[in-house]
């Protein structure tokens, strides 16, 4: 079966991506005049780096498998208010994650607060046990609703068969869900330890300071105080390299095939312990409000506190943000298959301080960095997040090509109709989810700022940075919030937008 | 649409002052450029004198100069630390600052005709009174406290005043660096990326004790009136750190820039620099501080190293702490 | 008249081959067991495979290589043959205007017609989810009438409709063929309609369609592969 598409607009966007992540590769090791040879401690780093990306993406799709099953076949009041929650802690900025975390299960946390009264002992956060609590707190949410839609895909023809039947709840897992799972879980576990995989300031402060030295650290180490450009590209390659198998991987085990049914209806069905249920509900809402709530405890009085630059700040994060959801969009479309989402990949496998390193390198010749800082972050921003949207968006556009490229092609649609009256208002839900996880992203994403800062239009990220760095910390926790705020609202609104007045 | 408007307007504002005026162009850190930080004093009180217009670009300073090179725009810099300045020096990217030096209030000798001081600090543990109502008074009695006390300090990988940390281990204890921080490690909560993160933890409460430095408490005195955040005064000493500035060799305003240099030491700017940077003015008499930095406890022995010691030893230094902390 | 001249199809296994010629105007069954090809056949008439050798004629001129909406065929599918989000005269307006552009007034009064012609005056503003099975095969079949191609390929399009509904819409079917003067070919696994329907039958077993055949003779005396497959 062919598939009814111009070749044109997925070759050029692939190549956009091959290009905006190998080349500032080659631009950073054609400036170092060769790749570099790691030491003893980039190999360790590398051995860390990797087991907590495998336990972190392993925990989050394993935890978020009762969780999203509950949420499939339960109905009650503020399911969707959970559903919607289940994509914002994903996009907090990393210092207001580790804080908020850490107000929690901190030394002095509310956790321990609570273990001291009932006369406990203490539970100590930092250490691998961070790394990991912080990277699930991120990612728990995103496997959460990728697996979620998997599992309201599932015909409900075949859960009142299996309840006619009388399937036990383990054959009715074996049969019907297991084979879902199989499906779906290796995709999701990609995307998470590829994220993972770059986790850099929250594995440092987490997990308690030298033990959890990353790959990316290591960059960092590299570009800032040794400049010793040819280790850091090799240490990005290392990091490239690991981040392509997983995703070979993912594409090779699991077959993204048909999400489609809507998030708003629950599953009729007639099995499992409603309790159960509710418990990992529970634990799932408060492992990631507590934190959540805590960011907007402390950040309420400091929002009294911001300055007419933060909230231009902020008026610049919705512009870049807005703008880097189109672009993204636009880049997602053409991208939306198998071969388009291994490379996709790319986007956030690179490491970002080598992509700004390398992106620098190659504008520099031709304009100043500081005139197109804005510019470059939307770009960057649109790249980093192809991979959450490729893979939200492949598994409808598979379904639509499959269900409509006969009957287009029959009728000899031109690419433009196909696209405006048939893939985009069939793509509607997804691409109001996808939109929404964009949005959300590059209104928190720092990106490859670093080298790209323009002084008077600052992002709303840097000017929490800034106001830390400055002592300001009431005032920070204000700009936090504040962030929050805008970034679970693009999303909100986003994924509504995709899911209101939807036809059949 | 209306922002596209401003954006045009200030596009046209701004050739329009480019081409009457010269531009110096001052690449910062972060912090110095930000509105929070010393850099819109800084081109107030410059662009009064100097007829000119002094921009500022942010951002991460040494790795994009060395990326530039010799086609920079950066006229002048302001930002360098004494402990990463061998690389640059090496760089022979910048020119003599020409600069009287015998102003210069440092508690070291400084004789760099390069980089010039601008103002100074020295690395401190700083803990709240009310936590912590007996601090250690040494570093040695830091290390035999009790492992209760949490402190969080900086990645020196990735953090400058993390670099200064083990280099001020390695200063006190020599040999027994690694020792040190051996007993150091129970007591450790972590180790962040940057200095603002472990501050957070610090005022957050999640920690007694922060590696930070020895003027830190006179921005809770001055900005907040908070007279509870101190530092450890030891007497084994405090490293010393530096802000340097330095001027670009290939700079296409050289007069300019030789101006900003003298404007560096001249007293309008190190008064003001007390309270837009949080540390010691690096050319201003103890008497002309601002109120809140003579409340300070001042270390009586300050340690340093040498560009070229401090680039020998780094390696060391930063291993015995991976070492000790890795256990 | 559509000349399949040694057409051969293969992938994998499996393999099909046709070599014949159906005249224009006819109405021809295809069947045969499941798996066979039928299916097959007809994305070879339509375009939506290629074969690997051989060549599909229309009236003596070559369209093996030409896309589907270059060739003389209209075709309906076995399921979606109408975009459920778009209304009745949105979905026919694609046969008229491939790019999706407004309507004319004369297309949009061509559309009506089409409309009515198969039962469903002034239904052009539902959307197919507010449609019965039987009115939206009614609604791909004004569609058919719209595009007005000499070749109308049916791939089972039915085969959800009960047997009353069914042979209402294969007579519909047939009216619209002979409006058209096309030649109809349809792939049924259910003997009873070739029977109903077909002048003409081609049978699709062991690899290869065999030539078109009187539909009553075959039926009467069947050769054994139509024979097993019929069970007798």
């Amino acid at each position: 079966m062919t598939i009814w598409q111009g070749r044109g607009p997925a070759v050029v966007a692939g190549l956009a991506v091959a290009g905006l992540t190998l080349g500032p590769v080659a631009a950073v090791l054609w400036r170092a005049e060769g790749l570099g040879a790691p030491g003893p401690a980039d190999w360790l780093a590398v051995r860390f780096t990797l087991m907590q990306a495998l336990l972190s993406a392993g925990l989050s799709v394993l935890l978020a498998i009762p969780v999203a099953r509950a949420l499939a076949r339960r109905r009650f009041r503020g399911r969707g208010a959970l559903v919607a929650l289940m994509g914002a802690p994903f996009i907090l900025p990393v210092i207001v994650a580790v804080l908020g975390l850490l107000s929690v299960f901190g030394r002095s946390g509310v956790l321990n607060d609570g273990l001291g009264l009932l006369g406990l002992p203490s539970v100590k956060i930092y250490g691998l046990q961070g790394v990991l609590v912080a990277h699930v707190f991120y990612n728990l949410p995103l496997a959460v609703r990728l697996l979620l839609q998997a599992w309201l895909a599932i015909p409900s023809e075949r859960f009142r068969l299996a309840a006619s039947l009388g399937l036990t709840p383990m054959a009715m897992f074996r049969t019907l869900e297991w084979p879902m799972l199989l499906r779906i879980v290796p995709g999701a576990f990609a995307v998470i330890f590829v994220i993972c995989l770059s986790s850099f300031a929250v594995a440092l402060a987490l997990g308690g300071g030298p033990r959890a030295t990353t790959v990316e650290l290591a960059i960092y180490q590299a570009v800032r105080f040794d400049f010793d450009l040819g280790r850091a590209a090799l240490l990005s390659v290392i990091q490239l390299v690991l981040a392509l198998c997983a995703g070979l991987v993912a594409l090779k085990l699991g077959t993204g095939a048909g999400f489609g049914a809507g998030l708003d209806r629950a599953q009729q069905r007639w099995d499992g312990s409603a309790v159960l249920d509710a418990a990992w509900l529970a634990l799932a809402a408060l492992f990631l409000m507590l934190p959540l709530g805590m960011v907007v405890l402390k950040g309420l009085p400091g929002l009294a506190l911001l300055g007419a630059g933060t909230w231009q700040a902020a008026g610049n994060s919705i512009a870049v943000a807005l703008a880097s959801t189109v672009l993204c969009i636009g880049w997602a479309l053409p991208l939306a298959t198998r071969r388009g989402e291994m490379i996709g990949i790319l986007g956030i496998a690179l490491s970002p301080l080598v992509l700004g390193t390398g992106l620098f390198l190659i504008v520099r010749p031709f304009v100043n960095p500081l005139s197109v800082a804005l510019p470059v972050t939307v770009l960057v921003n649109a790249l980093v997040s192809l991979p959450f949207a490729l893979r939200i968006l492949r598994p409808e556009a598979e379904a639509v090509r499959h269900d409509y490229a006969r009957l287009s092609q029959a009728l000899g649609l031109t690419p433009l109709a196909w696209l405006r009256l048939v893939l985009l208002p069939r793509l509607r839900r997804p691409l109001g989810f996808a939109a929404g996880l964009t949005a959300a992203l590059s209104m928190g994403d720092l990106g490859v700022i670093a080298l790209f800062a323009d002084p008077d239009r600052a992002t709303l990220p840097l000017q929490v940075y800034r106001l830390m760095g400055a002592y300001r910390m009431e005032a920070a926790s204000g700009a936090a919030l504040l962030l929050l705020v805008l970034s679970f609202g693009a999303f909100w609104i986003f994924d509504r937008g995709g899911r209101v007045n939807v036809d059949a | 649409m209306k922002t596209a408007i401003t954006f045009a307007a200030g596009c046209v504002l701004a050739s329009g002052a480019l081409a009457d005026t010269p531009v110096l162009t001052v690449y910062a850190a972060d912090y110095i450029a930000s509105e929070w930080g010393p850099g819109p004093k800084i081109e107030e009180m410059f662009e009064e004198t100097c007829g000119c217009d002094l921009q500022f670009s942010p951002g991460d300073l040494m790795p994009r100069l060395l990326l530039e090179g010799g086609r920079t725009e950066a006229d002048v810099v302001m930002g360098l630390n004494s402990d990463v300045t061998k690389k640059a020096r090496e760089s022979g990217l910048f020119a003599p600052h020409g600069v009287d030096l015998s102003p210069l209030t440092l508690p070291v000798a400084w004789e760099d005709d390069i980089f010039l001081p601008y103002d100074y600090s020295a690395t401190a543990f700083i803990y709240d009174t009310t936590r912590l109502p007996n601090p250690p008074e040494s570093f040695e009695a830091l290390l035999e406290a009790d492992d209760d006390i949490s402190i969080v300090i900086q990645d020196p990988r990735s953090s400058i005043s993390g670099l200064a940390t083990v280099l001020w281990v390695e200063k006190v204890f020599g040999d027994r660096a690694q020792e040190a921080w051996g007993k150091l490690a129970p007591k450790i909560l972590t180790s962040t990326k940057t200095w603002s993160e472990s501050y957070g933890l610090f005022t957050d409460g999640e920690a007694d004790m922060v590696m930070s430095y020895v003027a830190s408490p006179a921005y809770h005195i001055i900005a907040e009136g908070d007279r509870t955040k101190k530092a450890a005064i030891f007497p084994e000493g405090h490293y010393f750190m530096v802000q340097l500035a330095a001027k670009i060799a290939s700079t296409d305003q050289p007069e300019l820039a030789d101006d900003f240099m003298q404007f560096v030491l001249s007293e309008p700017f190190q008064t003001m620099i007390a309270t837009g940077d949080w540390s010691f003015p690096a050319a201003l008499p103890q008497e002309k501080w601002p109120e809140g930095f003579k409340e300070l406890q001042i270390p009586e022995t300050v340690l340093f190293y040498s560009e070229d010691e401090a680039a020998d030893l780094r390696d060391k230094a930063i291993e015995a702490w991976r070492a000790a902390l890795s256990q | 008249m559509l000349t399949l001249e040694a057409l051969r199809y293969q992938t994998g296994d499996f393999s099909i081959g046709a070599d014949f010629t159906l005249p224009q105007g006819r109405r021809v069954a295809i069947v045969g067991p499941s798996g066979a090809g039928k299916s097959t056949l007809l994305d070879l008439v339509a375009g939506f495979l290629a074969p690997v050798s051989g060549r599909v004629l229309w009236q003596g001129q070559d369209i093996t290589a030409a896309p589907p909406n270059k060739r003389p065929v209209a075709m309906l599918f076995q399921e979606n043959n109408l975009f459920p989000h778009l209304d009745l005269l949105r979905n026919l307006g694609l046969a008229l205007r491939p790019d999706g552009g407004r309507l004319r007034q004369a297309e949009r009064d061509a559309i009506e017609t089409a409309l009515a012609r198969v039962g469903l005056d002034g239904m052009s503003g539902r959307k197919p989810g507010a449609l019965s099975g039987g009115q939206q095969s009614r609604a791909a079949l004004a569609r058919v009438l719209l595009q007005a191609r000499p070749v109308i390929a049916l791939d089972e399009p039915f085969a959800a409709l009960g047997p009353a509904l069914k042979s209402e819409m294969l007579a519909l079917v047939r009216d619209v063929a002979q409006e058209l003067g096309a030649l109809v070919l349809l792939v049924s696994h259910d003997p009873g309609d070739a029977l109903g329907f077909a002048q003409e039958t081609v049978l699709v077993a062991e690899g290869a369609a065999q030539p078109p055949m009187d539909t009553q003779h075959l039926f009467a005396d069947p050769p054994d592969a139509l024979r097993a497959y019929l069970g007798r």
